[in-house]
């Protein structure tokens, strides 16, 4: 747009107009550069750094004279099993915990959106109110929760006749006890869910409901469809932090992937590369394949909107 | 069809919203009463860890271990008589009753009790072993926890420095990205679209990309036990607040810039007098989220401050505190209650700040 403005036909005071573009385009550059600066010093020069760490045999303590070394941490990646391990252990884990991540938050949206529900702006208020509290707070008050002999929520399993698993030493039991600690953090995505459904029309359920469409029929065919974008934007910033989740696992087991390697998350082989093997470059090359798979996804993501998110905006 | 209806004139369906509204206020169907009640519920269930964590941050070691002690602080009821302690059990006497009594000559086979009532009486017998007896619990919460911790974790230090690195970071990521924002925002130049997406992809690159060039550019600055690696990169903007700010920006009428233009305002005049004010809810949005941030700060400082504990903050000292006293869950989760205290009241007084940040960061996109 800002191309085809400067170069509108030339009127009288051309030089007069093309000195004002130009002025404001310098005040622009001006007051972005704090990013732009940033930007090069902190993002892409590192990016770079380490995409050129990756061909070298650089290390914390180097004892050996840095030297090109090829493609040989590559090769390293490929025969590495630890590497593919922490990569599915993630995978693993993001597919329990971006289903839940997505449905919860819609289904308390809905219920907190809810005609007949009285206080909703209290209920929207508590509900949301843990999301402000620090992680490693969180984690100790959900953990002691989730203790087998003491916590309360196997004190209430055992109402109903269960025995509840040792969350979180129990490698079968391990990811649901993680999404369970961080249930607090859906606060932001309720709201976000429920700010979304009150942007649906209600012409919709009425035109719906003159179509005979039930409480599940709705859902389907109005509530889902125009909620699409908001699905979306969570799927994709889920992806991008449940790829990369490490600090949980790194308070609760100091990344020693306890219990039996099920919490030996990529973020974590990678971190444990750096600074307790001391090895640089391979520490960068795992980095880069996260980052890679984490772009693919993300892409894959994109190009599959095509065919799911409906953006009601948009002409048909 | 739908968009005939949402362009009719407005007062009549706002007519219709009211009616129906009190419609509903009046009545309080089971429908109603149903959905709520299990609303209530379901909150109990999610905020049930703050009570465990206070009920627990107040408990005595002992209760903690003893088996069957009751989920509330408390402590075995005792009797005092003349300058000893005894404890209270609860006795199942021949009769058929339960009495409180104070076991003062225990034995295998038999123990000798007194009534605390009467204590002057004399002993009660009793056939049996006292150790399968329970106690009866009195309330007793032990505040004590409390100052324990806080000599423990040098809780003043941990909050000055919490506070400190919310202040100075909260200061330089609103003036960065404020100026940043209103670049993007208001003034149209070569690449700005390019430029605008480049910031936001970088919310989909993995720190560890960039984790150890930057590392080792703070180590070779000297900067490695100082707050400079935590609070420099604030200063440069980030993409998830120049969005917030820069959404609210473009909402913004630009006639209000073109009256101060006329007025001879310069664009940093324009920024100080039309667009902060004008922007003050999602500022404040973002100072809220960044003092959430400073009080998550955990793997920057754990990197960067690990042989200067001074200037740790509050959820690397709570987790260090935690390594060391992991036994003692009283205390941890004293220290926990201690951690979530400020951020909740500043929940409370900036709710509204918060939620509607998070809306314009979700819906806008």
């Amino acid at each position: 747009m800002s191309i085809v403005e400067l170069e509108d036909p030339p009127i009288s005071r051309w030089e007069s107009r093309f000195t004002l573009a130009r002025r404001e385009a310098l005040w622009g550059y001006l007051f972005i550069s704090p990013w732009i600066i940033g930007f090069l010093l902190l993002t892409l020069a590192p990016v770079i750094a380490t995409f050129v760490f990756t061909f070298l045999n650089l290390r914390l303590n180097q004892q050996v004279p840095v030297r090109f070394v090829g493609i040989e941490n590559y090769q390293a990646l490929l025969e590495d099993p630890r590497a593919w391990e922490a990569m599915g252990v993630t995978l693993r884990f993001a597919l329990i915990a971006l289903p839940i991540g997505l449905v919860l938050p819609f289904a308390l949206a809905m219920l907190l959106n809810s005609k007949s529900l009285r206080g909703s702006r209290f209920f929207q208020a508590m509900f949301f109110m843990p999301y402000i509290i620090p992680f490693v707070a969180a984690l100790f008050a959900w953990g002691s929760m989730l203790n087998p002999e003491q916590g309360w929520l196997n004190g209430m399993l055992e109402w109903f006749g269960i025995s509840g698993p040792d969350w979180l030493n129990d490698p079968s039991w391990i990811y649901p006890g993680l999404v369970v600690v961080g249930l607090w953090g859906i606060g932001s995505a309720i709201i976000i869910n429920l700010a979304g459904l009150q942007n649906v029309p209600t012409e919709l359920y009425d035109a719906a409901e003159v179509d005979g469409a039930g409480f599940w029929g709705r859902l389907r065919h109005v509530t889902v469809p125009m909620m699409s974008p908001v699905i979306f934007y969570s799927l994709v910033l889920g992806l991008v932090g449940v790829m990369q989740y490490f600090l949980v696992p790194l308070v609760l087991n100091s990344g020693t992937g306890r219990p039996a390697g099920t919490t030996y998350f990529a973020n974590i082989y990678i971190y444990n590369t750096f600074f307790s093997f001391g090895n640089m470059s391979y520490g960068a090359t795992l980095a880069w394949l996260l980052f890679v798979v984490i772009l693919v996804l993300t892409l894959l993501l994109f190009w599959s909107a095509r065919f799911w998110v409906y953006y009601a905006g948009e002409a048909k | 069809m739908a968009t005939e209806q949402l362009a009719a004139p407005q007062i009549p369906a706002l007519d219709i919203e009211t009616k129906e509204l009190r419609h509903r206020r009046r009545s309080l169907d089971g429908r109603s009463l149903l959905l709520t009640t299990f609303t209530v519920m379901l909150l109990a269930l999610f905020l049930s860890p703050m009570l465990r964590t206070l009920s627990l941050s107040l408990k005595s070691a002992d209760q903690i271990t003893t088996i069957g002690a009751p989920i509330w602080p408390a402590d075995p009821g005792t009797f005092e008589w003349q300058g000893e302690e005894y404890d209270v059990y609860l006795v199942p006497m021949p009769d058929g009753t339960t009495r409180e009594l104070a076991l003062v000559d225990p034995g295998r086979q038999e123990s000798g009790f007194l009534d605390p009532a009467t204590p002057d009486a004399g002993l009660i017998t009793w056939q049996g072993s006292w150790r399968a007896l329970e106690q009866p619990w009195e309330f007793a919460p032990k505040w004590g926890n409390f100052a324990e911790v806080w000599n423990r974790i040098n809780y003043p230090r941990l909050m000055f420095n919490t506070i400190g690195l919310a202040v100075i970071g909260g200061i330089g990521t609103i003036i960065s990205c404020t100026l940043v924002a209103y670049g993007f925002a208001r003034f149209r130049f070569r690449g700005r679209g390019f430029l605008f997406l480049l910031l936001l992809s970088t919310i989909f690159l993995p720190a560890a990309v960039t984790l150890i060039p930057t590392y080792t550019i703070f180590v070779n600055l000297g900067w490695v036990g100082t707050w400079l690696p935590l609070l420099v990169p604030a200063f440069f903007a980030n993409a998830y607040d120049v969005f917030l700010l820069r959404q609210y920006m473009l909402t913004i009428p630009r006639e209000l810039d073109d009256a101060a233009k006329i007025d001879g305002a310069g664009p940093l005049r324009i920024l100080l007098s039309v667009i902060v004010p004008n922007s003050w809810p999602v500022i404040v949005a973002v100072a809220v989220f960044h003092l959430v941030y400073s009080w998550n700060l955990y793997f920057e400082p754990l990197l960067y401050l690990s042989t200067a504990p001074d200037l740790h903050p509050i959820s690397l000292g709570l987790s260090k505190f935690n390594d060391i006293y992991g036994s003692e869950p009283q205390y941890i989760q004293a220290a926990t209650l201690m951690t979530l205290v400020i951020p909740m009241v500043v929940f409370l007084f900036a709710q509204r700040a918060f939620m509607r940040g998070i809306v314009i960061t979700g819906v806008e996109k």
